[in-house]
């Protein structure tokens, strides 16, 4: 591992639309363990971002406490960021949203960060469907503590010590169903060929976009017996493939009819997803749960866009708020002046 | 024995059942009064219930202007057979108890020193009324009828007043007005009305009260106003009594104030959070975002904001806070008053804090303290906090009028904006300490598209905010924070100073609701001979002033409503007291706001007999000295 970045940018590396390179969007080094699967997750961000063309600035970070919370660091060093406190993203961002809603949210945050301490601002989070992109490094295990059980941990699982969890595990992707966030999905730290289009569908969303990504942790829960290990999940996931196609882009991968289904995102972009099942209608929160439950009972974990709700009101939609940014309003429109405070005071005698 | 004269000057007290409806009897009541130019201030003593427990009303009238709590009381309304016992022991010699004479009166309900007042309340709404709610809500209208006979009460006010309660709803009008007069007509037929207690319109009033401009508001309104003025955005809160009508009158106002004429699109975003974190959480979100935001809360919401209010004031991102106190600790009595979250407050958080607090004692000053604080969270990028009580906040006090200058301007504080940075040609550090003042550039998200771009965080971090564990830089930081407590001090509203006539060494120290009696307590006491200066607090850190106050008096009284002196414990922390004795701490903390009697007792006990009467034995040494 080196300490220091190179510089050094290749002449020819490819530009975006914006003339900027994938290097760009990166972020400072990466001081978690080598191998992590954040730091995967981290590159699928930045390539997500790079490939949609989204200015850096246009982007505001934020994340809780915890190793995924540190990653913010790692990618997008031209954007705002918010290292919160533990479990209280949700709450940040939503204030940061009605402040500025032409910002692009992009919440990080790890099990332990969503599923325990911050379980309450996740579900509400996600049930007034705030704008914004919240994805969970899921490891199941506490990292920067040293290795103990998280509550996504999977009953069976056995952990560092030796020892079996028997807990049922909270399922943050169905929880996000369950209580209204309108875009869910789950995806694998190791599968860059499904997370990159995910976020970028994520991305691409209006109203809370959860990505459940398991990303194992190499040094406390990657051993036998561990049902977040590299190995594990590889044997039991099971992928829906998805495309994402940018607004304006012909569309050019092709899957077996029946089983592909094509969504129009809210901003005219295009998610072609191959599904597992053809019963499963990811617009339908119930048949989104029942094919998560169907591949469950399988001794499966489905990955890939699980449910969408392309047209659903985002906070500020059910609050009404206005169009322009609340936070450009100019003194002059805000404060009503001293003679308002005279039919005030007549009032009050 | 003989009843009490007094005119424009006592004690009136309603014992009512709570959700009968008699709260807006009792304001009209009392709001007739003040129309009447007397000044009046009245007090809702009331259960942390919905329905059928006992609750208060106290007005006091004064003449003088004395808008803290008198104790004691001269006329005493009982609508409640619940609370008929201790409303009876309740009531001064020579006072009048007026109540429901239906029925007659058990005999342990008789005392020799009052007078009686029977008014056939009930007969007359059975007599007049079918429904069962309309013989329950006229019941309070009409003793407030006869009460206008009773005391003098001018009857076109009370007219006046109706019609202005039922604007929109005029035809309650009639029936209302009727019900006034059922009770006037009662009284006048069968009482020589006026009592010897009464009111008269143009006696000699407010000699405290420089014009008769004056207003009738309550603080919670008044902080809500002042934080539309300031140009607030964002309002996240959690319900929690006695702070809910803050965002309530925000969410008024901003409706009347804040639509969008084109669209009908609201410029402003109110959102109940699902706790007290997480309101907290969204008003840092949105200051760090550049929207004026806040919230209010009381003191268990403070202790769950602790943790909020401690990254704010390490990572610097303003917040305003308006905490309207309660009796604690935890639940404690959440519809009683105390000013117990001072030390919570001041140092909430773990780790080495400090919070700038407000302390506004009138609701001009729950308006004026508001559009402050967004000033100083902004200039001093740190947690602001209102420190209110539900005394203030939830009673109506007659107040000097608002008033806001058009020339003045918001101080948006050290913000970095997309011309600055582009001109910039240094390397921006957000924890750079460029002026000496302790307080750093700030700049919002999106600002720039290259410049200015920094990671906010609640771990150490050196000057370009980069994350660091190195000592020096930790200490550095921290060192500056520091010096922008310093800073604040110079920029925190000033203690006012009333000095007494003579020159004297006793001081004494007080602020918010404790303002009012202690006054008054004061100049009771310097009718007596004894002669005190006063320094109300109005903010925290405490400036020079303070310290002076405390380098000039021998002994000083620390009136406060809470049981272990908190400021007392706040001003020897951070004053250079030189001995501790010489702070004398006046407490009172059951839960009602404490009487100027109350404090004239404990400080007289104190120099006459070298030492403060413990609140357990307090209550019959104040009806003693009255």
């Amino acid at each position: 591992m080196t300490y220091i970045k190179p510089a050094f940018r290749h002449p020819k590396a490819p530009v975006n639309d914006l003339g900027w390179t994938r290097q760009d969007y990166e972020g400072g080094l990466s001081t978690l363990c080598a191998g992590c699967g954040h730091d995967s997750i981290s590159a699928a961000i930045v390539d997500a971002c790079f490939q949609l063309n989204i200015e850096p600035h246009r982007v505001a970070k934020l994340s809780g406490i915890g190793c995924s919370s540190k990653t913010p660091a790692y990618f997008l060093s031209g954007s705002h960021s918010f290292n919160s406190v533990h479990g209280r993203m949700p709450s940040v961002a939503t204030g940061a949203n009605l402040a500025n809603r032409d910002l692009i949210y992009i919440g990080v945050s790890g099990d332990g960060d969503t599923a325990s301490i911050g379980l309450g601002q996740f579900a509400h989070g996600a049930r007034r469907n705030l704008n914004m992109t919240y994805i969970v490094e899921n490891n199941g295990c506490y990292g920067l503590t040293k290795g103990q059980d998280s509550a996504t941990m999977d009953t069976g699982s056995v952990n560092k010590k030796g020892d079996r969890n028997l807990s049922t595990p909270m399922d943050v992707a169905r929880l996000a169903i369950e209580v209204g966030a309108t875009f869910v999905g789950r995806s694998f730290s190791g599968d860059k060929e499904q997370l990159v289009p995910l976020i970028k569908a994520a991305l691409s969303h209006r109203g809370f976009a959860l990505l459940d990504v398991i990303s194992p942790c190499v040094t406390f829960n990657n051993h036998a017996g561990s049902y977040k290990s590299y190995e594990y999940f590889r044997s039991v996931k099971e992928v829906m493939p998805l495309d994402f196609v940018p607004v304006r882009e012909e569309i050019t991968a092709s899957y077996a009819s029946g089983t592909t289904c094509e969504v129009r995102m809210h901003d005219g972009s295009m998610v072609r997803l191959h599904k597992q099942d053809s019963d499963h209608d990811i617009e339908d929160r119930q048949s989104a749960l029942q094919a998560i439950a169907h591949h469950e009972s399988q001794g499966k974990v489905l990955t890939g866009l699980l449910y969408i709700d392309r047209d659903s009101e985002e906070l500020h939609d059910q609050l009404g708020t206005a169009r322009r940014p609340l936070n450009t309003l100019t003194e002059q429109e805000l404060c009503p002046g001293s003679k308002f405070l005279d039919s005030i005071n007549a009032g009050l005698r | 024995m003989q009843p009490k004269q007094a005119i424009n000057d006592f004690v009136i007290k309603f014992a009512n059942v709570n959700g009968t409806g008699s709260a807006s009897a009792n304001g009209m009541f009392a709001k007739a009064i003040f129309r009447m130019g007397i000044p009046v201030s009245p007090r809702n003593i009331f259960p942390s219930n919905i329905q059928g427990m006992p609750t208060w009303y106290e007005v006091r009238v004064s003449q003088d202007g004395y808008l803290g709590r008198r104790g004691g009381t001269d006329i005493m309304v009982c609508v409640n057979p619940q609370s008929m016992a201790q409303d009876v022991a309740g009531l001064e010699p020579g006072g009048y108890f007026v109540y429901d004479n239906t029925k007659p009166l058990e005999p342990r309900f008789l005392r020799d020193d009052i007078h009686y007042i029977g008014l056939p309340l009930t007969e007359i709404c059975l007599r007049e009324y079918t429904d069962a709610r309309q013989r329950l809500l006229f019941k309070n209208v009409i003793y407030v009828g006869a009460l206008a006979a009773l005391l003098n009460i001018d009857f076109t006010i009370l007219k006046d007043l109706v019609s202005d309660q039922f604007k929109g709803k005029e035809r309650l009008i009639t029936p209302n007005i009727y019900a006034l007069e059922l009770g006037y007509q009662h009284a006048q037929a069968n009482f020589s009305c006026p009592l010897s207690i009464h009111l008269e319109r143009g006696h000699k009033v407010a000699k405290h009260i420089e014009d008769f401009d004056n207003i009738l508001m309550d603080g919670n309104t008044a902080a809500a106003l002042g934080a539309v003025y300031a140009g607030a955005t964002v309002a996240a809160w959690y319900p929690i009594t006695p702070s809910t009508s803050v965002v309530d009158a925000f969410d008024t106002y901003c409706r009347r104030l804040r639509i969008d004429p084109g669209t009908g699109k609201k410029n402003y975003a109110i959102v109940q959070a699902e706790d007290e974190l997480s309101a907290m959480g969204m008003v840092i979100g949105a200051n760090w975002n550049g929207a004026r935001a806040f919230t209010a809360t009381s003191g268990p919401g403070v202790s769950l904001m602790s943790e909020f209010l401690g990254l704010a004031y390490f990572a610097e991102v303003p917040a305003v806070l308006i905490d309207v106190q309660r009796a604690g600790p935890s639940t404690g009595m959440p519809t009683r008053t105390q000013q117990s979250d001072i030390l919570a407050a001041a140092y909430a958080s773990h780790g080495d804090t400090k919070h700038v607090l407000l302390f506004p004692a009138t609701p001009a000053e729950c308006f004026s303290m508001t559009v402050e604080a967004f000033d100083l969270a902004e200039r001093l990028q740190t947690p602001i906090i209102i420190m209110s009580d539900l005394d203030l906040g939830m009673n109506e006090w007659m107040s000097p009028p608002l008033e806001f200058d058009d020339s003045y301007r918001y101080d948006r504080g050290k913000v970095l904006d997309a011309d600055a940075l582009e001109a910039m040609t240094e390397r921006f550090g957000r924890y750079l300490d460029v002026d000496g003042d302790g307080i750093p550039y700030r700049t919002y998200p999106g600002a720039h598209p290259s410049k200015g771009a920094y990671f906010t965080r609640g771990t150490s971090r050196d000057e370009y905010a980069a994350y660091t564990e190195d000592g020096q830089a930790y200490v550095r930081n921290m060192d500056r924070l520091l010096k922008k407590f310093e800073t604040a001090k110079q920029l925190v509203p000033e203690p006012k100073l009333k000095e007494a006539e003579m020159e004297t060494r006793n001081g004494a120290v007080f602020f918010g609701t404790t303002a009012s009696p202690a006054y008054e307590a004061i100049e009771i006491l310097e009718k007596e001979g004894i002669c005190i200066d006063t320094l109300r607090i109005r903010s925290f850190p405490f400036n020079e002033d303070v310290e002076q106050f405390i380098r000039e008096h021998d002994r000083i009284f620390v009136i406060e409503q809470n049981r272990d002196g908190q400021m007392r414990r706040l001003l020897l922390n951070e004053t250079s007291v030189p001995v501790k004795d010489r702070l004398i701490p006046i407490l009172e903390y059951d839960g009602l706001p404490v009487t100027a009697r109350k404090i004239a007792g404990m400080i007289r006990n104190f120099i006459t007999l070298g030492n403060v009467t413990p609140i357990t034995r307090r209550a019959q040494a104040e009806e003693i000295s009255a």
